[in-house]
């Protein structure tokens, strides 16, 4: 491991510092709020490593949600994650275990950093460089997780409505979609099927009706989204 | 909280899923991927995300209390400053700020 390596991984990890620390520090805000202490916020970082799945993980252990509907709603809110896994397949392939702790970090971020090659010093490796930025932006997302929990603990102010930060953060990643995808049917699809479900099966209810719904009618609609996809590009 | 056992089985189920999306695409489909999963990791985020928004949203009563008129206000806010600025942390921190403070001192 190299120091022109490290240097290169740092630099080009820089942008997701600042945002990684503050969205982890929400994140452990608002587990606290729940009454989790720092620990519990340290874990889910270690272990689960994804943005928006731990901030609606908060609300499955708040509601000590079922298994299958907690495994059923990560489906759900991850599966573009195996799309990620796939356009790096060629470009993990050479670096052996490294590949497999690379593999489980590939965040929306990191994904976004990696898959557009970036330009690397001379004496840079590659492989390595793409490990140690994956582990460079886990750790700024666990001291966010940790720095927030604390907070959380410790300092008092009344946090009623706190648990805004989510729908806020879902809001303005469903604006950032809306403008990137010329084709809205997908959300327009998601956001009509997720309303008529709740008003059918209520709060507490509807969310496995939903998910169902959706995915099947996306598949209904296949021929036509990647028709009008073909006629957009 | 709730008890322990049940939150660290949580955790591990959605750590448990998180990673077999992330791990599986190495090792199922180093050679070639099925269609249709490719087709679902495309579109599948776009519908999630809308119905993350209303799962946010699912104990809003629009017929009592404030009326659902807060998260309506502080949803706007957000997503005009998303459109205007760009900047994730400006639009969630704005939003969260805006909203406390209305429920906190207004539609109390």
């Amino acid at each position: 491991m190299n120091k022109t390596t490290v240097k290169a991984a740092f630099k080009a990890s820089l942008p997701v510092m600042a945002g990684y620390i503050v969205l982890g520090t929400g994140f452990g805000v608002l587990l606290s709020a729940k009454g989790y202490s720092y620990r519990w916020a340290i874990l889910m970082c270690v272990t689960m490593y994804a943005g928006a799945m731990q901030y609606v993980g908060v609300d499955i252990l708040a509601s000590g949600a079922s298994f299958i509907s907690a495994a059923l709603m990560t489906l759900m809110v991850n599966a573009r994650h195996i799309f990620y896994g796939i356009s790096m397949i060629e470009k993990y392939k050479n670096m052996g275990w490294k590949k497999w702790y690379a593999a489980f970090g590939l965040t929306d971020e990191t994904y976004s950093l990696i898959c557009v090659d970036p330009e690397l010093p001379e004496g840079a490796d590659r492989n390595v460089f793409n490990f140690l930025l994956t582990l460079m932006n886990q750790s700024y997302w666990i001291m966010g997780g940790f720095i927030g929990a604390v907070i959380g603990s410790t300092v008092e102010f009344n946090s009623a409505g706190i648990d805004f930060s989510m729908t806020a953060l879902f809001v303005s990643i469903f604006v950032e979609q809306w403008e990137k995808n010329k084709d809205h049917l997908p959300a327009l699809w998601g956001l009509v099927v997720s309303i008529v479900c709740l008003l059918i099966f209520g709060a507490d209810r509807f969310l496995i009706p939903a998910m169902l719904v959706i995915s099947v009618g996306l598949f209904l609609m296949k021929g036509s989204i990647e028709r009008r996809a073909l006629h957009n590009d | 909280m709730i008890d322990t056992t049940h939150s660290l089985i949580l955790i591990a189920v959605m750590a448990g899923v998180t990673m077999l999306l992330r791990l599986l695409p190495f090792v199922l489909f180093s050679k070639r991927t099925p269609k249709p999963i490719l087709y679902l990791g495309t579109v599948l985020p776009y519908s999630v995300m809308a119905m993350l928004v209303i799962y946010c949203l699912r104990n809003v009563s629009l017929l009592s209390g404030s009326r659902g008129i807060p998260e309506i206000i502080a949803i706007v806010l957000v997503a005009v400053l998303h459109k205007w600025k760009h900047n994730m942390l400006l639009s969630i921190l704005s939003g969260t700020i805006c909203y406390m403070l209305l429920i906190q001192f207004v539609f109390v």
